[in-house]
């Protein structure tokens, strides 16, 4: 069997003031699985993190679903997003910057055959826990990821310190 | 290894410091298709494993089960759990003393076109012959119609290291299915 070293960091960033969005680009082809981690927290009022991909520019379009599976301290319960604009994750809703995070595994990225599936868990101590699963409804490679918000209006926009990174995972 | 980044594991893939994760094998499904795949001859090496793959069934079903063995062992030696939301409810279930661990779920036949589920499974401590061995996953599916993601756990009741996975589909998967196995050090 080969065996090569991997998970490699492709780029981070810490935001040094608030942004309501961060975008990965020309990110390259040569992975089979791409990790995002978020450790984030919100400047004012709730919102949802809200992934965006494309291939050459961000796919605005309504090409998105998503299944979730998430317990808050008192109950559990499961819904879908469908034909949406993006996937939208489950409630952001503290300031401090580690409130937050969550961690997606966007699986077999550069494949131009299938549509692009992302695995990835959120948590928010203040609020829930969530496993989901999102599409993208597209064949084209990803080479941009955008973690927006849902609003990223009226002052709500991801604090400083808020820390987005990108790993490429090659298979052998 | 411990660095600035604690090499843990997790399902959702906690980063792990630099040469402490690497590629094993991977396997593709040609244009024939398969009902099963296996990593054979896995080093001793490494504390855990970890496979991540894509994965799409023949069977005229919206979703088909993956099924997982260790060493070839058949007999009576597994359990597992599941925590799952298909989005609208939640279940929960499992078995045991049961042949096989069903370790995810994925897409078939009848669901939308080019649509592949996904799974991230751990296997904890697989070398260790003090233990029984413990494999976790993180696995869903979604097609814009239907979907369902889901937590799982199982365990085979062997202290033998596991030198290798199988890893059956009920019905065939599909070309494009792909399977990477990878080594964490510890």
């Amino acid at each position: 069997m080969a065996a090569g070293s991997t998970y490699t960091p492709l780029a981070t960033t810490t935001l040094g003031s608030s942004q309501t969005s961060y975008t990965f680009t020309s990110i390259p082809s040569t992975y089979t699985d791409l990790v995002l981690v978020i450790n984030a927290g919100i400047a004012t009022l709730d919102d949802y993190p809200a992934i965006q991909v494309g291939n050459g520019s961000i796919d605005t379009g309504t090409n998105y679903s998503k299944t979730e599976l998430y317990g808050t301290g008192s109950a559990a319960a499961s819904f879908r997003d469908t034909s949406q604009a993006a996937i939208y994750c489950p409630v952001i809703n503290q300031t401090n910057a580690g409130s937050y995070n969550a961690i997606f595994n966007f699986q077999n990225y550069s494949n131009t055959t299938t549509n692009k599936t992302v695995l990835f868990r959120t948590n928010n101590y203040s609020a829930n826990v969530s496993a989901d699963v999102g599409l993208w409804r597209s064949t084209s490679a990803i080479n941009q990821i955008k973690v927006g918000l849902y609003y990223g209006t009226s002052g709500r926009a991801y604090v400083a310190g808020s820390t987005f990174t990108l790993y490429g995972i090659q298979a052998a | 290894m411990i660095g600035a980044i604690t090499a843990g594991l997790f399902s959702a893939g906690t980063p792990a410091v630099t040469n402490s994760y690497e590629s094993i094998a991977t396997v593709t499904v040609g244009s024939g298709g398969s009902s099963s795949i296996s990593f054979s001859s896995i080093p001793s090496t490494y504390k855990h494993l970890q496979i991540r793959a894509i994965a799409r069934a023949s069977g005229p079903y919206t979703y088909d089960q993956t099924n997982m063995t260790f060493n070839s062992d058949s007999g009576s030696n597994y359990s597992w759990h599941q925590l799952n939301g298909n989005g609208s409810s939640v279940t929960a279930n499992g078995g045991t003393s049961t042949t096989f661990m069903r370790i995810a779920d994925e897409t078939a036949a009848n669901n939308n076109a080019n649509c592949f589920g996904g799974m991230v499974i751990d296997v904890l401590d697989y070398a260790d012959t003090n233990k029984y061995k413990t494999a976790r996953s993180l696995w869903g599916y979604e097609d814009n119609s239907t979907g369902t993601v889901g937590l799982r756990s199982g365990n085979w009741r062997s202290t033998s290291a596991v030198s290798s996975i199988t890893l059956v589909c009920s019905n065939n998967w599909l070309q494009y299915s792909s399977f990477a196995l990878y080594g964490i050090k510890g």
